[in-house]
C-alpha cells in the first residue's frame, strides 16, 4: 500500500504547470523525501487541458489513482471540475478562480458555464478558491501565478514553507526571484482557512 | 549535469540521456517523436560533449547511422518512437544478423493510450521479430540503470539491445541515483569482413544460425543479471512486466508471490519453475500479451489471467486503480482502490490548439477559401493536424503519407481537388519520394509545403531546413525550391501566409495549373521567432466598428475572444494581422503593445 501524499495539478497548457510541479519535486529533494511525478508534454501543450501527477514520498508508479488524490490545484476553475473526479472524499481543491474558455467554445458557439456555475459544480468539495490573477499582478508580475497558486496551497501539503521558497528561489528565472517570493506569501496569506 | 555522484529530480528522459554519458556513449543519433526526443535534445546540449550526435533526417537514415557506428566499435544510441522504428524495420532486421562490435541501443519508446501518437503499437514484438534482446524498465531509475546493463549486453553477445521506455517512463519525474559521465571514450575504426557486413545469401544462411544460437544464452543472463526474477509467497502469483509492475508492487498483498519481467527474450524454463509452483497466475502487462503468451505456453494446467480471458483490457494505458480492477476479476485480494468517481460529463472540451498568429492557421484559411469544402485535404504528422479542427485535415496515416495518400486518391478516379499538407520536417524524412512519384506518374494535385523551419511539434529540434544542426554548428539549409523542381514539379510558389491576399491568389494560380503543384508556405514558428527575440505590435478590436459577425472567432485563434456580442483581442496577440484581413469591417487595427 502506498505512503505517499498523492496531488494533482491540473490547467490550460502554457500556464506554468510544469514549473509548478518542478518546485514541489524539487522541495521533495531538499527535504530528503521521494517523489514520482508525470507531466503531459507533446501536443496537448498548445492551450489544451493538461495535468501533472504528483505523489510526496512516492516509491511506485508516477499515476495518481482517481479518488485518492489528497489536493488539487487548478489553475482554471473549468479544469477544476474536469478534474475533481480524482479528488478524494476529504481531500481539497485549491483553485484559481480565473476561467480561460476554450477558443473552440467561441468557434462553435457552444454554452460556455460562468465561474459561478463551474464554482456550483464544486459545491460539495473542500474548496479553496484563490483569485490568483490579482494577486499575482499585485505581486508584481502576471506570469507568478503559478507562484501565487503553490503558495495557497502550501498549506495543504506536507512540506514546509520554508523548503517551498527554497525550491521556488532555486527554479525561477533569477531577475524574478523577489516578485516571485512575494507572490507566493501573497498566495499563501489568500489560501489560509477562513 | 553534475559530474558527480547525486540524486537529481529529473524527467525520466533526462536520466536516460545521463545514463548514457555515464556508460560513455560515443555516438547518438534520432529523429525527434513524443515520448522520445528530451534523449538526443539532452545529450545536444550538454555544454561538454566527448561524443558525436546528431538529428537524422528520418529514423532509417538515424539507425544505419549508428549501426554502422557500432560496426566502428564506439557505443552507439539511436532514439526515435515507437512508429519511427517502423521507418527504420528495414535496417533493423538484417542488424541482428550483422551484430554489433560496439554496444549499440536502439531507444524506441512506446505510448500506451496514444497520448501523442496514431497507433498503439507494441516495440517488444519488434525486439521478438529481430530476436533481440529487449529491456522494459518499471522506474525512472531502472530506466538509468539499465541504459549502462544495454550497453553491456549488447557487447556480450554482439547484439543490438532494444530499450523500451513508456510515456510514463519517458514524462514523469522522480529522483534519480544517477553516477559519474564516462570518461573512456573509443574512436571508430571499421574492419572489414564482408562474412559479417555484405548480407548476400550465403553469407546471411550462416549468419541467421548464428543469430538462432544466441537465443538462449541470452534468455539465460538476463535471469543472471536479476532483471527477470520472482518472489514466491503463496499459491497465488502475478507476473508484470515494465512499467505496469509498479502498479502491481504497489497494491499486491504480501502472500502473493510475483515475478517482475523487465527484459526479453524471457527463459522458459526458468518461467516454467515459477508458474507450476502456483494454482494460478496474473500477468499484467500494458499494450501486447507479449509476456502473457510466453506464459501461457508454459502453464499446463495452471489457471491463466490476463488480456486473452479479458480480465486487462488490450488498448490504453493501466495505472493502480485498473490493475486493482485485474485482480478483482481474477479473484486476488489486493490494497488499492476500485471505487473511482466518474467525471462530470458535458463540459465544454479543451483540444490543443495551433498557437496564436501560427502561420500554418492562415495558410489553412487561404487554401480553403480557394478550394471550398469539397476537395480532399490529404495531411500528415506535425502540428498541423490540428487543422482538422479548421476542416483542412482529412486524412492523417503516417509520415510523409499526405502525398502519396493525395496521389492515391487522384488516380483512383475520384474528381475532387486534391491539396495535400505536410511540414517541412516531415517533407525531408518520407515526403520527398511521395513527391517525386507523383510527378513521375503525372499525378493531378496541389502539394503545400508547411514550412516553418523546424520541427515544431515534438519541441523545435532542428532539421535540414534550419540552418543549424543538432550540435549547434551551421550548416547550409536545403532549397525546398530546388528539390521540389529536382521532382520535376512544373509549378513551384513561395507565399507568406501572413500575406492573406497574396496567399490566396498563390492558390488560385495553382488551381488553373496541371499536373503536381507546390506551394511552399514559408513563416518561421512563431514560438522559436519569439524565443529568438521576434516581436511585432499587437492588435486591437475597434468595438466600434466591430458588428459581431464573428469572422475573425471562426478563424479560430486562441488570441481572439468574443463577449457581449463584440470581439476582443487579447495579450496572446503575436501580430501577424491575418484576422485584421479576415475582418470585413476593417475593426481590427494595429496598436497593441509590443
Amino acid at each position: 500500500m502506498s505512503d505517499s501524499f498523492d496531488l494533482l495539478i491540473v490547467g490550460v497548457g502554457g500556464q506554468g504547470t510544469i514549473l509548478a510541479s518542478n518546485i514541489i519535486g524539487e522541495a521533495c529533494l531538499i527535504e530528503g523525501r521521494s517523489v514520482r511525478s508525470a507531466e503531459t508534454h507533446g501536443m496537448a501543450q498548445r492551450g489544451g487541458s493538461v495535468e501533472t501527477h504528483i505523489r510526496i514520498d512516492g516509491t511506485y508508479g508516477s499515476l495518481v489513482t482517481k479518488g485518492s488524490s489528497e489536493l488539487i490545484i487548478s489553475f482554471d476553475v473549468l479544469e477544476a471540475v474536469r478534474y475533481r473526479h480524482y479528488l478524494k472524499k476529504d481531500g481539497i481543491m485549491v483553485t484559481s478562480k480565473n476561467l480561460i474558455v476554450p477558443t473552440s467554445a467561441f468557434q462553435s458557439c457552444l454554452d460556455m458555464p460562468s465561474v459561478d456555475s463551474l464554482t456550483g459544480m464544486l459545491s460539495d468539495v473542500n474548496l479553496c478558491m484563490v483569485d490568483a490573477v490579482s494577486i499575482a499582478q499585485d505581486a508584481g508580475s502576471i506570469l507568478a501565478q503559478n507562484i501565487v497558486m503553490i503558495g495557497a496551497a502550501s498549506h495543504y501539503m506536507p512540506l514546509s514553507k520554508e523548503t517551498l521558497i527554497d525550491a521556488v528561489t532555486k527554479l525561477v528565472p533569477p531577475k524574478t526571484v523577489d516578485i516571485n517570493k512575494k507572490a507566493f506569501e501573497m498566495g499563501r496569506d489568500a489560501g489560509r482557512k477562513k | 549535469m553534475s559530474r558527480l555522484m547525486s540524486i537529481l529530480y529529473m524527467l525520466g528522459n533526462e536520466a536516460i540521456a545521463h545514463a548514457c554519458i555515464e556508460a560513455n556513449l560515443d555516438f547518438a543519433s534520432g529523429y525527434p517523436g513524443t515520448p522520445s526526443s528530451e534523449v538526443v535534445d539532452v545529450l545536444r546540449t550538454q555544454e561538454e560533449r566527448d561524443f558525436y550526435v546528431e538529428w537524422s533526417v528520418n529514423e532509417k537514415v538515424a539507425f544505419e547511422n549508428a549501426l554502422a557506428a557500432a560496426w566502428t566499435g564506439v557505443r552507439s544510441l539511436v532514439t526515435m518512437k515507437h512508429v519511427g522504428l517502423n521507418v527504420a524495420a528495414d535496417p533493423l532486421m538484417t542488424s541482428s544478423y550483422t551484430g554489433v562490435i560496439g554496444g549499440f541501443v536502439i531507444l524506441s519508446a512506446d505510448d500506451p493510450f496514444a497520448h501523442s501518437s496514431q497507433n498503439e503499437q507494441d516495440s517488444r514484438i519488434y525486439a521478438h521479430f529481430a530476436r533481440i534482446p529487449c529491456l522494459d524498465p518499471a522506474t525512472l531509475q531502472e530506466a538509468h540503470d539499465m541504459i549502462l546493463t544495454a550497453f553491456d549486453l549488447s557487447e556480450e553477445f554482439c547484439l543490438p539491445v532494444l530499450f523500451r521506455p513508456t510515456t510514463r517512463i519517458c514524462h514523469s519525474k522522480s529522483d534519480v541515483r544517477l553516477g559519474d559521465a564516462g570518461k573512456s571514450h573509443r574512436k571508430g575504426e571499421f574492419e572489414k569482413d564482408p562474412g559479417q557486413y555484405v548480407v548476400i545469401p550465403a553469407h546471411t544462411r550462416i549468419l541467421h544460425k548464428k543469430l538462432n544460437q544466441k537465443q538462449k544464452p541470452v534468455s539465460k543472463r538476463l535471469v543472471e543479471l536479476g532483471i527477470n526474477y520472482y518472489e514466491i509467497k503463496g499459491k497465488i502469483a502475478v507476473i508484470a512486466s515494465g512499467v505496469a509492475s509498479s502498479y502491481v508492487r504497489e497494491i499486491i498483498p504480501d502472500d502473493v508471490s510475483y515475478a517482475k519481467i523487465g527484459a526479453y527474450p524471457i527463459d522458459e524454463e526458468w518461467l516454467a519453475g515459477f508458474v507450476e509452483l502456483h494454482e494460478k497466475v496474473l500477468v499484467v502487462e500494458e499494450l501486447a500479451p507479449v509476456v502473457e503468451e510466453v506464459v501461457r505456453q508454459v502453464a499446463c494446467g495452471v489457471v491463466v489471467y490476463g488480456k486473452k480471458d479479458g480480465c486487462i483490457p488490450y488498448e490504453g494505458e493501466l495505472d493502480p486503480g485498473s490493475v486493482a480492477v485485474a485482480f478483482d476479476r481474477a479473484g486476488i485480494r489486493h490494497h488499492g482502490s476500485t471505487s473511482a468517481p466518474s467525471p462530470v460529463e458535458g463540459l465544454p472540451p479543451r483540444p490543443p490548439l495551433l498557437c496564436a498568429g501560427c502561420g500554418h492557421r492562415a495558410t489553412f484559411y487561404a487554401m480553403k477559401k480557394v478550394f471550398g469544402n469539397d476537395a480532399i485535404y490529404p495531411s500528415d504528422i506535425g502540428c498541423y493536424t490540428l487543422g482538422l479542427q479548421l476542416g483542412t485535415v482529412d486524412t492523417t496515416i503516417c509520415m510523409g503519407a499526405s502525398i502519396t495518400v493525395g496521389s492515391g486518391i487522384a488516380h483512383s478516379g475520384d474528381e475532387n481537388e486534391i491539396i495535400c499538407t505536410i511540414g517541412d520536417s516531415t517533407f525531408l524524412h518520407t515526403g520527398i519520394p511521395g513527391l517525386l512519384n507523383a510527378t513521375y506518374n503525372n499525378a493531378e494535385m496541389t502539394v503545400v509545403i508547411l514550412d516553418n523551419r523546424i520541427t515544431a511539434m515534438t519541441g523545435h529540434q532542428p532539421n535540414p531546413n534550419t540552418g543549424v544542426t543538432a550540435r549547434g554548428d551551421a550548416s547550409p539549409p536545403v532549397s525546398l525550391e530546388a528539390l521540389c523542381l529536382a521532382c520535376s514539379v512544373s509549378h513551384v510558389e513561395t507565399i507568406d501566409p501572413y500575406d492573406l491576399t497574396a496567399s490566396i491568389d498563390a492558390f488560385r494560380r495553382a488551381k488553373e495549373k496541371k499536373g503536381v503543384k507546390v506551394i511552399i508556405a514559408r513563416q518561421p514558428c512563431v514560438i522559436n521567432a519569439k524565443r529568438e527575440g521576434l516581436t511585432r505590435k499587437r492588435y486591437d478590436v475597434d468595438h466600434d466598428r466591430c458588428n459581431g459577425c464573428g469572422s475573425c472567432v471562426r478563424y479560430g485563434c486562441p488570441a481572439i475572444e468574443f463577449y457581449d456580442g463584440k470581439a476582443s483581442i487579447t495579450t496572446l496577440c503575436s501580430g501577424c494581422g491575418v484576422c485584421a484581413d479576415i475582418c470585413p469591417f476593417g475593426a481590427i487595427r494595429k496598436g497593441g503593445k509590443k
